[in-house]
């Protein structure tokens, strides 16, 4: 009986050596100055619009916000909202900070915002959809299983694996995100505060429970809430490579559920239980910002639970297969 | 390992296995038994069922009946313990090309408790690749892929070896040298199980046998047993082939072959024009030389060709043909 930590040794080397990790990487590497470029554009673009001093415009609108609050006309919960809105102007202020011009945990933030829903699945993809079809369509599966240790425990060591894999491949993102970006944009941001607490209730959004957080603190949220995602997108992509023989059958089975819920999203759909649908509830750092959810009644805890049941069957249904299968050819 | 060879120890046992796939009853009941240090063959033609039996033997298929005992452990409820006794290689030796050799040796051995870098270093140098052993696997050749596959079978010093059609796809160079080191295996207690689909690999290889046709075992027993059964072929080749023919078949102790009726490798017989194919008794040859010569008839060639394994089945399923 072959310890645990030794199976686990032996399939993250295998997912390293076939250099999985390192096509994520020079992706992540060649994309990232790409969007930074991009970015770059629009912030000279916008340099260029607003010529005039920031600092007396950001004291106008401080000056503007406050005058409100005094007033009668104005709702409590708006009042808390402007009051958090002039915090932040404040702290631009007190801070020396232009909120026009980006830095490099503003990208870094943007950047997840925009990747959590494609870009990250897609590298996830990279590995979890080669981890059981790839011993089959390679054969070895036959040298793995005739070995003395349950199947059971060879399938825990690459859902093991793959976590890790998962984790690294946040982590990358987001500090080549925040090492490239910074080259241009500079290194400073972890302190400055943004909005969260957002609670859309129907048609209206609920202020009163918004407060500013450290930039530093929101990415961490959104590394947090990203893993989750990708991590259901993983598990149900070890799914399918344990039902389906080939690799390429199975990167574009899932890749095919998870463009589907893009368009499913995007058509703000009157659907209403298409949210029970894992692939639509993946955008889970929306929730942070505050935008309206793509279907009526959908929440961060909604989209956890819906995303947490669909993982949870999708590893009964890979257990249950793979200790159970014949393996033919 | 006892060292002491054959023993009447029971390494494999395997009790009625039945398998369906959908509908279909593949394999329709197999049992037999493999005892310590002996070479067993098993031996059936393609689409047999062997390559499913050799299968479940391993723990790749469940049987839907029956069962397999290796070491009195059962492969498919105790795996981790039955599959620790049993080293194997099913069809093809596929290892990962794009680790090295050491490396694949190294990832099964994690698989395993107790076995140290010295082991691994040691079926290294039995299977002769110390040379190469820190190279690419994708870059070996196949005769090279089967050592390396033959050393990751014996890393678990296994009382029993399984091996699919070893031979496929080596030189008659390597297939002697695969024949002398499955015989040392055994000399020194471990069973080895070897399928085939060429009674004559398993006639140079084997102690016993186990024929399987159509998802049954239609025979077990001593390999020469099994092969005295079939009857050996006695073939002439002379200089008056006519005149010849006519005088063998008058002889009441020869039997004559027709050219349809025999199961001979067509390739042999291109080799040999106007063959006169016979069965006669072994002692009776020379005074057939002499009555030959005493005629003035020359003889060029008296060949005896050892019977196929379509005779041999033609006798054990008494005349129906395979598939």
């Amino acid at each position: 009986m072959a310890n645990m930590m030794n199976l686990v040794q032996n399939e993250t080397l295998k997912v390293w050596k076939k250099r999985r990790f390192a096509v994520v990487v020079l992706i992540l590497l060649i994309l990232i100055p790409v969007f930074v470029y991009a970015q770059m554009k629009i912030a000279q673009n916008s340099a260029e619009k607003f010529k005039g001093d920031w600092r007396s415009e950001l004291q106008n609108r401080i000056t503007d916000n406050t005058r409100a609050l005094g007033s009668d006309r104005i709702p409590e919960e708006w009042k808390k909202w402007r009051r958090a809105l002039v915090q932040q102007l404040q702290y631009y202020l007190d801070h020396d900070i232009n909120p026009q011009s980006p830095n490099a945990v503003t990208f870094t933030r943007g950047f997840m915002d925009n990747a959590v829903t494609m870009f990250i699945p897609l590298m996830v993809l990279a590995i979890a959809s080669d981890l059981v079809s790839g011993e089959r369509s390679s054969g070895t599966i036959k040298m793995l299983l005739t070995r003395p240790v349950r199947r059971w425990r060879i399938l825990l060591s690459k859902l093991v694996t793959l976590t890790l894999y998962v984790s690294f491949i946040i982590v990358a993102t987001v500090v080549l995100c925040y090492l490239i970006s910074g080259l241009v944009f500079g290194y400073r941001g972890w302190g400055e505060p943004v909005f969260v607490g957002f609670q859309v209730s129907g048609a209206n959004v609920n202020t009163s429970t918004v407060h500013a957080i450290p930039q530093a603190l929101y990415v961490l949220m959104q590394a947090g809430l990203a893993w989750f995602a990708s991590m259901v997108v993983a598990i149900l992509a070890l799914m399918v490579s344990v039902l389906v023989r080939s690799t390429a059958a199975s990167f574009v089975t899932m890749m095919a559920a998870i463009i589907a819920g893009a368009i499913l999203t995007n058509m703000a759909s009157s659907w209403n239980s298409a949210k029970y649908l894992f692939n639509v509830n993946l955008e889970l750092t929306t929730y942070l910002q505050g935008t309206p959810p793509p279907i009526e009644g959908m929440t961060l805890g909604f989209s956890l639970a819906v995303l947490a049941v669909w993982a949870a069957a999708g590893l009964a249904v890979s257990f249950a297969f793979f200790t159970k299968q014949d393996i033919l050819n | 390992m006892n060292g002491q060879g054959k023993s009447n120890e029971t390494v494999l046992s395997v009790q009625g296995i039945k398998k369906k796939i959908g509908r279909k009853e593949i394999i329709k009941g197999v049992s037999f038994e493999v005892r310590a240090g002996e070479i067993f063959g098993f031996l059936g033609p393609n689409g047999s069922g062997k390559t499913t039996t050799i299968r479940m033997l391993v723990d790749l298929i469940k049987p839907t009946e029956g069962r397999i005992l290796v070491c009195d452990q059962d492969v498919n409820r105790n795996p981790e313990l039955a599959l620790g006794h049993v080293g194997c290689i099913v069809e093809n030796p596929e290892m990962y090309g794009y680790l090295t050799g050491w490396e694949n040796l190294e990832h099964f051995a994690r698989m395993q408790e107790g076995i140290t870098r010295e082991r691994i270093t040691e079926v290294v140098e039995i299977v002769g690749m110390d040379k190469r052993i820190h190279d690419k696997v994708k870059t070996y050749s196949l005769g090279m892929r089967q050592r390396l596959g033959i050393a990751q079978a014996l890393l678990g010093n296994p009382r029993l070896l399984i091996l699919d059609e070893p031979t496929n796809g080596l030189d008659p160079l390597g297939i002697k040298e695969l024949r002398e080191f499955i015989r040392k295996l055994a000399d020194r207690g471990m069973s080895l199980f070897i399928s085939s689909h060429l009674l004559s690999e398993i006639q140079l290889m084997c102690d016993r046998v186990a024929i399987i046709a159509r998802g049954e075992v239609i025979a077990v027993g001593d390999v020469d047993d099994l092969v005295s059964q079939a009857d050996t072929y006695t073939v002439w080749q002379l200089d008056k082939p006519e005149e010849g023919r006519v005088m063998l078949a008058s002889d009441p102790e020869v039997k004559m072959v027709g050219d349809t009726e025999h199961q001979i490798d067509e390739s042999l017989l291109t080799g040999m024009p106007d063959a006169i194919i016979t069965v006669m008794e072994q002692e009776h040859i020379p005074r057939r030389v002499q009555d030959f010569v005493q005629a003035g008839i020359g003889v060029r060639s008296v060949q005896r060709v050892a019977p196929s394994l379509e005779e041999l089945f033609l006798r054990l399923t008494e005349g129906e043909r395979i598939g």
